[in-house]
């Protein structure tokens, strides 16, 4: 075993005096000062304003800038008539690691269109935001492109996105009463809302019933 | 006419008020000042009716914040000590500015006040013992808490104040060589010459050495950082560990105030006091023989202009540093004060002593 000697580098005199070393690094400090108080004062009378005088991002206010890629909340996009691209193919909720997705086909009445979405569920407190849904998906019917990062909520049925929510990013739950037209079937049987995470929670309840 | 002692009283509650204010200002001061040189912002979301103001509402959070929080005293330690200790580091840091000349001589009618709470002709020693006594505070605060951390950040600020003392002492003996007074309004008034005709006479020219010496070992009074080891945050938390509300606040508070103060004797010994350059009692008197006359009024604002101007630089420098250095190992520390200033500003007495002797008596 071969002994390294560390040699560290002595100080030199003019090191040694404290006094220029103290010096070079208070000008640094003022420079960033300096630089940084002109900024402000010349943001606040409106000049320079493309150049930032911090780091800091004001978060409620200003978001940070996303890149391209960057995988945010899902949306399902649309066809020019409003319906959702989705075909009910089941590939997303096949290749879903995490298991969150849920979707519920229906024959569709288009003959060349085969099938469409009666439901589409995503469980956002399970997603893992891998972004295989997107890739696999062959109709681009899914993204997650919205750019919505403050996703919180009190309670985990609040992190269930239904098809309402995953259409019109905007919405935020409840969703109180379907604005869907064709072929979105909420209201189809009897009075129940086909499609929303209210059906989901009663078919559980009643499983879990059915068990007992 | 007025009586003495209600001016005397109105200088001190001026001075207090100006004192207090500025060390609650400084709480933002950092935060700004800190921020602006980590291209950050600041602490800025405090607001009155929506408005921010930058943050100077931050201060005022805070004493709120402080006044309610719950006072603890921790079982066993002693409980009068223990409420005393930030009331005597507070007290000796705001007394030591009564022997500060803030201001010219204002002449109102017949009398001429002089803008100093108390005029003392040992005032240099005055301020010296109150800044001693100040650490007076933290070791009882030490002692009192009955917590090992809270003892050694006593000790510490102990052994660094007795250490620095020293090197500040000397420093300031060669500016009483010169000047050949303590009188700290006397020194201020020699100040005001003129060396060679253009250059104010003020302490920095005549003693640069005993400055550099005086900053140092004034920074080490202040217990802030690079000398922050009483307090020493990420290995002890020092000598307030056991306090909380108001009086932890007042730990606080006192290293602002030490800080101001610090910064005032500085500008008064070093930096000509409330000296305007080429200011006269009658008015300006330019090397180039030019002359603005002005009334004693507009002399003596200039004069408390001048002096706070220096001050707030004087603040500026500090909190510079404390932002630029970080924290000296305490060997660093020990080494620093008994082997780099204690012989320089020896020597620097010597030195002065020799130099005054050949020019023959004081400047």
């Amino acid at each position: 075993m071969t002994r390294k000697v560390v040699r560290r580098p002595e100080l030199t005199f003019w090191e040694k005096l404290y006094i220029p070393q103290i010096l070079s690094g208070l000008k640094i400090t003022s420079i960033h000062f300096f630089r940084n108080l002109f900024l402000h004062i010349s943001h606040r009378l409106g000049m320079f304003r493309n150049r930032r005088a911090a780091v800091t991002y004001q978060y409620p206010e200003e978001l940070r800038p996303l890149m391209s890629r960057y995988r945010s909340r899902h949306r399902l996009t649309l066809r020019d008539d409003g319906s959702p691209r989705c075909v009910g193919c089941m590939l997303c909720e096949t290749v879903c690691p995490a298991k969150c997705i849920t979707i519920v086909p229906d024959e569709h009445p288009d003959p060349n269109v085969e099938k469409f979405p009666v439901r589409f569920d995503i469980d956002l407190g399970i997603c893992v935001y891998c972004g295989y849904c997107v890739e696999v998906c062959p109709e681009d019917a899914i993204r997650m492109d919205t750019g919505i990062l403050d996703l919180a909520s009190y309670t985990r049925e609040g992190m269930r996105l239904d098809i309402h929510q995953l259409m019109d990013p905007e919405l935020r739950q409840p969703v109180s009463d379907c604005n869907l037209d064709f072929p979105h079937q909420c209201t189809v049987t009897g009075e129940e809302m086909k499609g929303s995470w209210d059906l989901v929670n009663k078919n559980a309840e009643e499983e879990t019933a059915g068990h007992e | 006419m007025i009586g003495l002692l209600t001016i005397k009283l109105l200088l001190a509650a001026f001075v207090l008020f100006m004192v207090m204010n500025f060390a609650g200002l400084h709480t933002w001061i950092e935060r700004k000042q800190s921020a602006l040189i980590q291209d950050r912002i600041g602490a800025n979301r405090a607001s009155i009716f929506g408005f921010r103001l930058m943050g100077l509402f931050h201060p005022l959070a805070d004493a709120i914040k402080m006044f309610f929080k719950e006072d603890l005293i921790p079982k066993g330690a002693d409980k009068t000590l223990h409420t005393l200790a930030p009331i005597f580091s507070m007290f000796f840091a705001l007394v030591a500015f009564a022997a500060i000349p803030f201001g010219p001589p204002l002449e109102i009618g017949e009398q001429t006040i002089d803008l100093q709470v108390a005029r003392i002709d040992v005032g240099l020693l005055y301020i010296f013992a109150m800044l001693s006594l100040g650490v007076y505070g933290v070791i009882l605060a030490g002692f009192a808490s009955r917590n090992n951390f809270a003892i050694l950040g006593g000790l510490r600020a102990t052994a660094q104040m007795i250490s620095y003392e020293i090197a500040l002492g000397i420093a300031v003996i060669g500016m009483i060589m010169v000047y050949g007074t303590m009188d700290l309004g006397t020194m201020v008034e020699k100040q005001g010459a003129l060396i060679g005709g253009w250059l104010p006479g003020w302490g920095i020219f005549v003693q640069p050495v005993a400055f550099v010496i005086f900053v140092t070992a004034a920074l080490a009074e202040t217990k802030r950082a690079p000398f922050d080891l009483p307090e020493g945050e990420s290995e002890i938390i020092g000598y307030f560990v056991e306090y909380s509300g108001m009086k932890f606040g007042m730990f606080l508070f006192t290293d602002f105030v030490e800080t101001i103060m610090v910064a005032c004797v500085a500008t008064t010994l070093f930096f000509g006091g409330w000296q305007v350059p080429y200011l006269g009692p009658d008015g300006f008197h330019f090397p180039w023989g030019s002359e603005i006359l002005v009334s004693n009024l507009v002399y003596v604002l200039l004069g408390i202009s001048s002096f706070c101007f220096k001050v707030i630089v004087f603040c500026w420098v500090f909190m510079q540093i404390r932002w630029t250095l970080p924290r000296f190992r305490y060997d660093q520390l020990m080494t620093l004060g008994w082997k780099g200033l204690f012989p320089i500003a020896m020597a620097n007495v010597i030195v002065t002593a020799i130099v005054l002797y050949m020019i023959g008596g004081t400047v």
